[in-house]
């Protein structure tokens, strides 16, 4: 009796108890289920909600790699141990062990953290309420990690996220139900309560916090390009440095390069909406033109607080802060994102606009695509509803024409 | 007016199986059953008693909101053996055929110079109205309402579904007959779709409006028709025959015989040699199976192409309104690591480690299982790839779920039919019974608006 035939017959025990959502969930990781059609079409296609999840996930992986090593690259450079990283994308002073260990010791925890307990949360609804485990956590799981800050405490973050998929998903009914996307709710969380931990010049590089706290005379200072901008200071980084990724931030959305390869997987998959990607990048550049326009007018002088920022010029945006990070794997979010083609225009277009314009003006936390990706989901439904409107609106001319 | 149809969104879905193009007769059947289940929302009222000697022709049973609308028997023979399910509902009829049928006599009529009432009449009487469908709600027409058009379908595309043009070759002046009378019907037109290449049993009729129809499946399906040419708005009414079903309404007509005979495609990978064979409606599906033989045990019969079709046993019976048998493997066994490994034998729309979109020619060999469990709705957008209709299926489909008249109605609801959700069912990542769902809804509105 081989191992399939075992787990079918420990499946038929378990089968109606409430321990089945979760012997379900463990057992579809492994084999693909035996279930056939019962009503309407009698084949399906391959794809099902684990393989777009995952394909997710496979896109995310190299964000993950490089912030691992660049939560050691960056440890180490701060303490004046190892020269900047040079020639290109694969300079060894980045790609190196020493590096990748930091970031293990430090990466890892916070991965583990955020499927355990997660996925903890997932299980403990499912068993509940008796339905089958969803995998829209799985995804969840793995944004979650790279969009904190390194030295974040790992009690804050389990926190964060019970009270991320319990408050944004688990009440409005589970995966598919949700308003807000989990990650950014658990993230937003994090923020509000735990402000110190999630902003400011000493919580992007590890051992920063630490160095401070004991008052060392060498403590180092981190600060992030947005920081510097919003001070009205130098950004401080070669272009080319943000774009690869080796730049203080949150662990996995700094690069660029590697969140374009992700999306453009993501859209050569068909899992991630090219729409709205592409019409949030155009608004992010488009509200960067506005601002640079508004400098070259000279209506703001030098001195003001938000000449920094909005002097950069407008296409710098994109390789600033988590905006790329947020518009290819947060703003495309389908249940969070709006659900009609034309409302995904309207929807990522925003994003980017409204992203761009908090950076600008918000100094205090120059780091906006996460409120404006919050912001958006909230209205997704209201520009939805305008979308179907006009549908609707359509149908009912076509009668009037015909009575009139 | 004619006008040619062309879309883009859509796919069609290539298997293996395709029926080859000869014609077999089918062993005669011992049994044939009609199943009420086949005429949605008609509650039968019994004419004869279990036991009776009935011929081709004559009424089994009545439908209890209309007693003119007669459901005869497809050939003569003994009704052995009323079934009953739940509630006493009739399931099944079964009568036992004789060896040779004699038929009915409805007398030869000239469709040309009859009048409409005339002709539903006859229809009704004679037990071929039931082959008539409305819109809204994809049941049996109610013939007390003239509709503002007719659409027929004489291209399938629907996958492994019988060719019109190979099933109703030499029916010219049947279908011509069954057209005419039609047209009689209703205040517009008599529409007909026909596509592919190759001439059509359809060139060259009178009495009907040919629209020429080209692109991926669903272009055949008659929903497609209708929203293109002329879609139903509240109040409005349009009826839908299938073209197999116009040759048993001609002959009538022209012969003044109800002949139930059908040519139907066996398809399927599960079938050795797919191909086509003249049988009766009602008869025993296993009179052709067994003639064109079986690869594997382990297989699922359906009554109609895999998209749309009834599951049915192998000891079932053809229904109403099919011209296609399907047979493919049951999918009831375990993949390991089924949901990540990269797929080659499988369609897929998304490129998430599947592969058949390298693959555009390949006829696939697919199974019955759902790949995936059951979810909430969660990826958006795939459907509308799929979904030629001006329709918002996403939206239309969560308003029948939580069984919001108002904005069912305002979608769409009276202009679709369960079939035109088969594909965005098939491409379904969250395996959400779409048929059943647009299904419930209209039965639910039937009940509520009417």
């Amino acid at each position: 009796m081989g191992l399939k035939q075992k787990l079918h017959t420990l499946k038929e025990k378990y089968k109606g108890t409430k321990m089945a959502p979760a012997f379900n969930a463990l057992h579809t990781f492994l084999y693909l289920p035996n279930e056939t059609t019962h009503s309407g079409s009698h084949i399906r296609v391959a794809d099902d909600l684990k393989r777009t999840m995952n394909t997710v996930i496979m896109a995310l992986l190299p964000c993950l790699i490089l912030g691992m090593f660049n939560a050691g690259y960056q440890h180490h450079l701060q303490l004046g141990e190892i020269e900047a990283a040079a020639n290109g994308f694969f300079s060894t002073n980045f790609w190196n062990w020493d590096n990748l260990v930091v970031g293990l010791w430090k990466v890892l925890p916070l991965v583990l953290i955020s499927y355990g307990v997660g996925l903890a949360v997932e299980f403990l609804f499912a068993v509940i309420k008796g339905h089958e485990v969803e995998e829209g956590y799985l995804v969840t799981g793995m944004l979650v990690p790279l969009i904190v800050p390194i030295d974040i405490p790992l009690w804050m973050l389990t926190i964060a996220v019970i009270f991320g998929v319990v408050i944004g998903k688990e009440v409005f009914g589970g995966t598919g139900m949700n308003i807000l996307n989990p990650a950014l709710t658990i993230r937003a969380f994090l923020f509000f309560a735990y402000p110190t931990w999630m902003s400011g010049d000493k919580v992007w590089v590890h051992g920063d916090v630490a160095a401070t706290a004991a008052g060392s005379p060498d403590a180092i200072s981190g600060e992030t390009i947005l920081g510097n901008l919003a001070q009205n200071k130098d950004a401080g980084f070669e272009i080319m440095d943000m774009f690869y990724g080796f730049i203080p931030g949150s662990v996995g959305e700094t690069s660029t390069l590697l969140i374009l390869l992700g999306g453009l997987f993501l859209i050569f998959t068909k899992i991630g909406s090219w729409r709205i990607m592409t019409s949030a990048v155009a608004g992010a550049l488009v509200m960067g033109l506005i601002f640079n326009g508004v400098v070259s007018q000279e209506w703001i002088s030098e001195s003001s607080k938000f000449f920094s920022l909005m002097s950069t010029e407008f296409w710098h945006h994109l390789l600033l802060g988590g905006l790329a990070f947020g518009i290819v794997f947060m703003a495309t979010d389908p249940v969070t994102a709006s659900q009609t083609n034309k409302g995904k225009w309207i929807y990522g277009f925003l994003i980017g606009f409204i992203s761009v314009m908090i950076r600008v003006f918000n100094p205090a936390y120059p780091e906006g695509v996460m409120l404006a990706i919050l912001l958006m989901n909230v209205f997704a439904p209201t520009i939805d509803h305008y979308v179907v409107n006009g549908n609707i609106k359509r149908r009912m001319k076509r009668l009037k024409v015909k009575t009139a | 007016m004619s006008k040619d149809i062309k879309i883009k969104k859509g796919l069609t879905i290539r298997l293996k199986g395709e029926a080859d193009k000869t014609l077999s007769n089918a062993p005669r059947s011992r049994t044939f059953a009609i199943r009420p289940s086949d005429f949605h929302l008609i509650t039968p009222k019994m004419v004869v008693k279990e036991g009776a000697k009935v011929i081709a022709g004559d009424a089994i049973f009545y439908s209890k909101s209309n007693e003119t609308m007669k459901f005869v028997s497809p050939v003569s023979g003994t009704l052995t053996t009323i079934e009953r399910g739940a509630k006493r509902v009739i399931t099944e009829l079964v009568i036992e055929g004789d060896t040779q049928d004699s038929y009915k006599d409805f007398g030869i009529v000239n469709s040309d110079s009859m009048k409409s009432d005339e002709i539903r009449n006859h229809l009704l009487s004679s037990g071929c109205w039931p082959f008539i469908k409305q819109r809204p709600y994809d049941v049996i027409a109610n013939p007390e309402i003239t509709p503002k058009a007719i659409f027929v379908s004489g291209y399938a595309s629907a996958p492994l579904a019988a060719d019109y043009n190979f099933t109703l070759k030499g029916k010219e002046s049947y279908l011509q007959a069954a057209l005419t009378a039609l047209s009689k019907l209703t205040t517009g037109a008599v529409h007909l779709s026909v596509g592919g290449a190759g001439t059509s049993p359809f060139d060259g009729l009178k009495d009907v409006t040919i629209h020429k129809v080209t692109g991926p499946h669903p272009v055949g399906n008659v929903g497609t028709q209708i929203a293109k040419l002329d879609p139903v708005n509240k109040g409005e009414t349009v009826w839908t025959v299938s073209a197999q079903d116009l040759v048993i309404i001609g002959e009538l007509l022209v012969t003044g015989r109800y002949n139930a005979e059908r040519i139907i495609a066996l398809t399927g990978s599960s079938v050795k040699t797919p191909k086509y064979y003249k049988t009766i409606i009602g008869s025993e599906v296993s009179t052709f199976i067994y003639d064109a033989g079986l690869d594997q045990e382990n297989v699922r019969v359906i009554n109609g192409d895999v998209l749309t079709g009834k599951r049915i046993s192998p000891k079932g019976h053809l229904g109403a309104y099919n011209n296609t048998v399907t047979v493919i493997p049951e999918g009831n066994d375990y993949d390991l690591f089924g949901w990540n490994k990269p797929v080659f034998n499988k369609i897929s729309t998304s490129r998430a480690m599947t592969f058949s979109w390298m693959m555009p020619k390949k006829n696939f060999d697919l199974n019955t299982n759902t790949n995936g469990e059951h979810r909430a709705f969660v990826v958006t957008g795939n459907y509308e790839e799929v979904f030629p209709l001006d329709i918002y299926p996403l939206q239309i489909l969560k308003a029948c779920m939580v069984q919001d008249l108002d904005a069912m109605e305002a979608l769409g609801m009276y202009e679709v039919a369960p079939e035109d959700f088969s594909l965005t069912e098939f491409i379904c990542v969250s395996k959400q019974p779409h048929q059943e769902i647009i299904r419930k809804g209209l039965d639910l509105m039937y009940k509520e608006i009417g």
